[in-house]
C-alpha cells in the first residue's frame, strides 16, 4: 500500500493572518483562517523592494555600491537594483539635486509604476547639506518629488541606509491598515 | 530630455543617421554624465558629453568659507579618493603660508594617500568588470575594499569622506596595531589581484571586448592634457610622484607602471599594477616612519598672505591641481581646480569615434571618471 503523503500545510506569513475581528477580505480558506489580503499584498511589496540604480553623487558609493555589495548585502532584504525606472519600486536619491538634475529626477519618478517610494539619502537630498543655499542647488529633493524616508549623514553609513529601508518596510506594512 | 537641451535639434537626422541619448540615468555612466551619440548603423560618428548635472557650486562656496572649513568640502570632489583632494588643497595653503609640515605628518599623508589609491582603483577595475557584464569581480573588489575601509575608519574615523588632513599636518596618529592590520589586508589584496587576473584579464570574452578597443594615441593624449593611469597606459611614463617629487616621495623606490597599446585592456592592467606599487610604498613608509610631531603650529584664525599658487598631486586619476589666489583674508579670493577626470573625459569624442556602440560603455568605463570632480 502506497503511503499517501500528508496534505501540505498552507504556511502563511505571520503578518498575513489577522485577527478575525477585522476581516477585510474573505477567501475560501480552511476553517479558522482569515486572510487579510491587503496585508498579504503589502507584505509581498515590502519583501521585494526593487530599487532604481540611480547614483547621483558621493552617497551612491555608500548607499548603492557598498550597501548592495557583499558585506551589507541588500539582496537579503529582497532588494535588487534595476536599471530602468519602469521596473523599480524605490528610488534612492543618493546625492544632491541641482537645477539641471531636477527635471531628470522628476521624469524618472513619473516613469516609475505605482506604488512607488522615495528614500532621500544623505544631507544633500534631505536638506541641501553643505551646498545649501548655493545658486544652483535645490535644498532637499522633497521640493521636486515626495519623500518617504529621510536618511541624514554625509554620507550615511550603509547601516543607516538599511535602517531607513527597514523603516520604509514598516511604512509599507502600515499602509495595509489604512482605510481606502 | 532631448528637446530641453538648447542647441540640440530634435528632428530625424538625414541619411539614416540616428541620434541617441545615453544618460544621465544610465547604469554605466559612473554618475550623471549625459552623452549624445550620433550613430550610423552601429558605428559611432560623433559623441558629445553633456556636463553639469552634478555642478555643486564648489568653487563659489569656497570663496566665502574659511580656509580650514574648505578641507572637508574638498572630500566631496573626487569622492572615491578623498585624501588626494585634501592633500592638493592643503599643499596650496601651506605653500602660501610657508608652513613646514612635520616629517612624520608627510609620511602619514603618503601612507593614507596610497591606501586611498588602492581603494579607488578597486572601484575602478571592479566597476569596469560590471560595465562589461561581469558582476563577480565587482563584488570581489568591494569585499577587499571593505577591509581597507576598516583601516580608514580606524585611523581617520570615516569610511569615505575622511577629512584626515589638516592645514599643517594630519588629524591624528596611527594606532599601534596599524602596521600588522595593513599586512593582513595586503594579503587579501594580493589574493584579489591574482583572482582578477584569472577571472578577467585571462578571460577570452574580456580580451575580445577590451583589446584594441578605444586606443589612445600618446600624442593625442598629451595634446588633450590627459594624465594618470589613463595616460600611462598609452606608454607615457608621466607621474608627478617621480617627475616632480613632492612630499617624501623621493625616499621610496617604486616603479611607474606603463603599457604600450593604450587600449581598454592596458588601462585596466596599469591600474592593477599601480595597486601593487602602492602597497609597496605603504610598506616602505611604515618601515621608515620617523617619530615626531604630526601637526605644525598654525594660528587659530588663519589669514593667508596675498598671492597665488598652483600645486598638484598625483591622484588616482591623474594630476589633481589647485590654483589658489589669496587677497590676504580668511577665505580664498579664487580657488580653481584642475580635475583629472574632466581633462581625461575630454578625450572621449576622439576615443569613441568610429567605434561600435557596444564598445562605448567599455571605453567610458576604462577612463574611470568621477562626476563630482568633473562638474565640481
Amino acid at each position: 500500500m502506497a503511503l499517501i503523503p500528508p496534505a501540505k500545510k498552507i504556511i502563511l506569513p505571520e503578518e498575513a493572518v489577522t485577527d478575525p475581528k477585522i476581516p477585510l477580505a474573505q477567501l475560501p480558506l480552511p476553517d479558522g483562517v482569515n486572510l487579510n489580503i491587503k496585508r498579504l499584498v503589502q507584505w509581498g511589496r515590502k519583501s521585494s523592494i526593487w530599487y532604481l540604480s540611480f547614483g547621483i553623487a558621493c552617497c551612491a558609493i555608500e548607499g548603492l555600491m557598498s550597501a548592495g555589495g557583499p558585506r551589507f548585502d541588500l539582496d537579503r532584504l529582497g532588494m535588487f537594483f534595476r536599471a530602468t525606472p519602469r521596473q523599480a519600486d524605490l528610488m534612492i536619491v543618493a546625492g544632491n539635486v541641482n537645477l539641471k538634475m531636477a527635471d531628470v529626477v522628476r521624469t524618472l519618478y513619473d516613469q516609475m509604476p505605482e506604488p512607488k517610494y522615495v528614500l532621500a539619502m544623505g544631507s544633500c537630498a534631505c536638506s541641501g547639506g553643505p551646498f545649501r543655499g548655493s545658486y544652483n542647488m535645490i535644498d532637499g529633493v522633497d521640493q521636486v518629488i515626495p519623500v518617504d524616508v529621510y536618511v541624514p549623514g554625509c554620507p550615511p553609513r550603509p547601516e543607516a541606509v538599511i535602517d531607513g529601508i527597514l523603516r520604509l518596510q514598516e511604512k509599507i506594512m502600515a499602509q495595509a491598515e489604512q482605510e481606502d | 530630455m532631448l528637446a530641453e537641451i538648447p542647441g540640440i535639434k530634435h528632428e530625424p537626422l538625414e541619411d539614416g543617421r540616428l541620434l541617441i541619448n545615453i544618460g544621465p540615468q544610465h547604469p554605466s555612466t559612473h554618475g550623471v554624465l549625459q552623452v549624445l551619440v550620433e550613430l550610423e548603423g552601429e558605428v559611432i560618428l560623433s559623441a558629445q558629453p553633456e556636463l553639469g548635472y552634478l555642478h555643486r557650486c564648489f568653487e563659489k562656496i569656497a570663496e566665502k568659507w574659511t580656509y580650514p572649513q574648505i578641507v572637508p568640502l574638498t572630500d566631496r570632489l573626487d569622492y572615491i579618493s578623498a585624501i588626494f583632494n585634501e592633500w592638493a588643497y592643503c599643499r596650496a595653503v601651506e605653500s602660501l603660508l610657508e608652513i613646514e609640515v612635520p616629517e612624520r605628518a608627510e609620511y602619514l599623508r603618503v601612507i593614507m594617500a596610497e591606501l586611498n589609491r588602492i581603494t579607488s582603483h578597486l572601484i575602478g577595475v571592479g566597476t569596469f568588470g560590471l560595465d562589461l557584464g561581469a558582476t563577480t569581480p565587482f563584488t570581489w573588489a568591494l569585499r577587499v575594499r571593505e577591509e581597507f575601509l576598516n583601516l580608514f575608519e580606524l585611523v581617520t574615523g570615516a569610511r569615505q569622506m575622511n577629512h584626515y588632513l589638516r592645514i599643517g599636518g594630519v588629524k591624528q596618529d596611527l594606532p599601534e596595531e596599524f602596521p600588522a592590520l595593513v599586512e593582513k589586508v595586503f594579503v587579501l589584496l594580493d589574493e584579489f589581484l591574482e583572482d582578477y587576473q584569472t577571472l578577467l584579464l585571462d578571460n577570452p570574452i574580456f580580451l575580445v571586448r577590451t583589446k584594441s578597443i578605444g586606443v589612445l594615441d600618446p600624442q593625442v593624449a598629451l595634446a588633450y592634457g590627459a594624465t594618470g593611469p589613463f595616460l600611462r597606459a598609452s606608454g607615457v611614463p608621466l607621474d608627478l610622484r617621480v617627475s616632480e617629487p613632492y612630499s617624501v616621495y623621493d625616499r621610496f623606490s617604486f616603479q611607474v607602471p606603463t603599457a604600450s597599446n593604450g587600449d581598454c585592456y592596458d588601462r585596466t592592467k596599469v591600474r592593477l599594477e599601480e595597486m601593487r606599487e602602492s602597497a609597496s610604498i605603504v610598506r616602505q613608509a611604515l618601515k621608515q616612519l620617523p617619530d615626531g610631531e604630526i601637526r605644525a603650529k598654525t594660528p587659530k584664525v588663519l589669514k593667508v598672505p596675498a598671492g597665488e599658487v598652483y600645486t598638484a598631486v598625483e591622484s588616482a586619476r591623474g594630476e589633481m591641481g589647485v590654483y589658489l589666489v589669496s587677497d590676504g583674508g580668511t577665505s580664498p579670493y579664487r580657488l580653481k581646480w584642475r580635475s583629472p577626470s574632466f581633462v581625461n573625459l575630454s578625450t572621449l569624442p576622439v576615443l569613441v569615434k568610429g567605434a561600435k556602440l557596444a564598445d562605448f560603455i567599455a571605453i567610458l568605463g576604462s577612463i574611470d571618471i568621477i562626476l563630482g570632480e568633473v562638474d565640481r
